[in-house]
């Protein structure tokens, strides 16, 4: 039997080992994901909620600060980067039909991240944000560590900007495709497409889970959109409030 | 598999060092996915141990935004005096993004046949626009 005082020796011991914080990450978000799949594929049991809500109660409860969390994380979190690289190949395979629409699809791209991007930084001003939450605000749409590098070029604050961009593609990929039904909208690339625009790698995940077609359009869409938020969203900044 | 995910690393690490030397706007991992698609191109057909790395990597890309959006903790002092400018700007916008592009999409997109599976022939969607 383990007296409480030699349990919390215990923690305070495994809680400065990055291997704690690492475990914590892939189990909560194993959880997840089983929950998900126990729900059906529900989207509103979505596995990166899940994995939040049980990592924030166990740092909240235990009294850990995030920076000691996240020194085991950080292994998870620095595969963004790669992972960004790495969409270049689904990004290949979709060359067929970007040599066949490619003018569209710039086209839409263009519109998909300057809607995005003017529509949340005037929502928000409207309301009464600040300077810096405008600015954490606008690349939500992108993939985090892209959209974290946009933040802080245009004076945002980076931590502000992954919570905003996780909540955009949650979002997207719970109420996206009820809202394309409302509207009655079948084209599964127009959908995917869109999916891709607005919520990034998780709408894209989204995308995949329902129909091949819709991944495939929501991963194209998505890569090309990262390129075109952080081409212009970092100009047109300096330019409207530089 | 580790030659790819060297290959993919190297993208980024050049991606990074070009970002950085011409202080680029565009973070490094964009410019290396710029990198790996260039070089894609140039070799046309790539390799099946990149297209297995670049897979498994993305598989579970959701599983990579946990740490970040358990961040969440650190900026609760924010989010409680802009919270409503925030949660009211992303849904709005996310959604309106969502509906505007999948309807100007699905007006603009060459027709395709509905089932996903039907190969589209190249010379079909000369008459549609």
């Amino acid at each position: 039997m383990m007296e409480p005082a030699d349990l919390t020796q215990l923690w305070v011991y495994l809680s400065t080992k990055p291997l704690t914080g690492l475990t914590i990450t892939l189990v909560a978000y194993a959880i997840g994901f089983w929950l998900y799949q126990k729900s059906n594929r529900n989207p509103v049991c979505n596995p990166v909620v899940i994995a939040i809500a049980i990592i924030a109660a166990i740092l909240h409860f235990t009294g850990t600060p995030y920076s000691v969390y996240f020194d085991g994380a950080q292994f998870v979190h620095f595969l963004l980067g790669p992972a960004t690289v790495a969409l270049a190949v689904p990004l290949f395979r979709q060359m067929e039909t970007l040599k066949r629409a490619l003018p569209v699809i710039i086209f839409g791209v263009l519109f998909g991240s300057l809607m995005a991007t003017a529509s949340t930084v005037a929502i928000a001003h409207l309301l009464g944000a600040s300077m810096e939450t405008l600015a954490s605000l606008a690349p939500k749409s992108v993939t985090t560590p892209v959209a974290m590098g946009i933040a802080k070029e245009i004076g945002g604050v980076p931590a502000l900007t992954a919570v905003c961009v996780i909540v955009t593609g949650i979002v997207g990929a719970t109420l996206g495709p009820a809202v394309m039904n409302m509207i009655g909208l079948t084209d599964w690339r127009a959908r995917g497409f869109a999916m891709g625009v607005a919520a990034h790698g998780i709408g894209t995940a989204r995308a995949f889970q329902v129909n091949q077609t819709a991944g495939a359009f929501s991963g194209l869409s998505m890569g090309l959109n990262t390129i075109a938020t952080a081409l212009t969203v970092p100009f047109l900044w300096h330019w409207l409030f530089g | 598999m580790i030659a790819a995910f060297a290959l993919i690393l190297v993208c980024q690490l050049f991606g990074e060092v070009l970002s950085e030397l011409f202080s680029l706007p565009v973070p490094g991992p964009v410019i290396g996915l710029g990198l790996l698609f260039i070089g894609l191109l140039i070799k046309r057909k790539p390799p099946k141990e990149l297209t297995d790395a670049a897979d498994n990597l993305l598989m579970h890309f959701s599983l990579l935004f946990v740490p970040a959006g358990v961040g969440v903790i650190t900026q609760i002092d924010r989010l409680k005096s802009d919270w409503l400018p925030i949660a009211a700007s992303l849904v709005i916008s996310t959604l309106l993004t969502i509906a505007a592009t999948a309807f100007l999409m699905s007006k603009l997109l060459p027709k395709a046949p509905a089932t996903p599976d039907a190969a589209i022939p190249a010379t079909s969607d000369k008459g549609a626009k």
